[in-house]
């Protein structure tokens, strides 16, 4: 991958405590995935940043390689990769992500 | 050029011989599928990291072929 794609998406991730990867906008998500993601955090209340991939093709394809992790949406916290949507369901449904983000000092509802 | 549950289920297979493995085709379109993988090969990993071998085992087909994989991954109950 390019360095200065890595950058842009090293910056990305520095600059926000809660990052999401996502296709569209959380007003108006263009896949289910990245929908059910944006629902969990508004559920917790979560204070989150965006990026719409489906804006910048060089993000969407470098945070694949960025994280080896081939599909989108994709959840930073605090510079750490979470997971896509299964896992941040999962979590969700067993009460680790709240557990998770109380930890890492991230308010929650 | 979607793909058939039994090429995921062999895909699979080859990397985690032990595994219980089921598919479920969401869609019927070849391309939206569902799979829930139990195996001790999963034993210590993250939840990313068990994913990640998954993902792995299918040879860079996610996000390909394979539009969407629903996962569920596992580890054997009583860790035998």
């Amino acid at each position: 991958m390019i360095d200065n794609i890595k950058n842009k998406i090293e910056n990305l991730i520095n600059n926000s405590d809660v990052m999401l990867f996502m296709k569209g906008t959380p007003s108006m998500p263009q896949c289910g995935f990245s929908a059910a993601v944006v629902g969990v955090l508004n559920h917790l209340g979560v204070k989150f940043d965006t990026v719409n991939v489906l804006q910048d093709q060089e993000i969407r394809e470098g945070i694949k390689e960025f994280s080896n992790w081939p599909t989108i949406p994709q959840l930073y916290v605090k510079k750490e990769f979470i997971g896509g949507c299964d896992i941040i369901r999962e979590m969700h449904e067993n009460g680790e992500l709240s557990d998770y983000l109380d930890e890492k000092g991230i308010k929650v509802n | 050029m979607p793909m058939k549950a039994i090429e995921i289920e062999d895909l699979l297979l080859k990397v985690f011989p032990d595994a219980i493995i089921k598919i479920d085709d969401l869609r019927g379109d070849g391309d939206h599928y569902a799979a829930y993988i139990e195996s001790k090969k999963f034993l210590g990993k993250t939840k990313v990291q068990q994913h990640q071998m998954v993902y792995n085992a299918l040879e860079g087909r996610m996000g390909n072929e394979l539009h969407a994989l629903a996962l569920n991954t596992s580890t054997p109950k009583n860790g035998d």
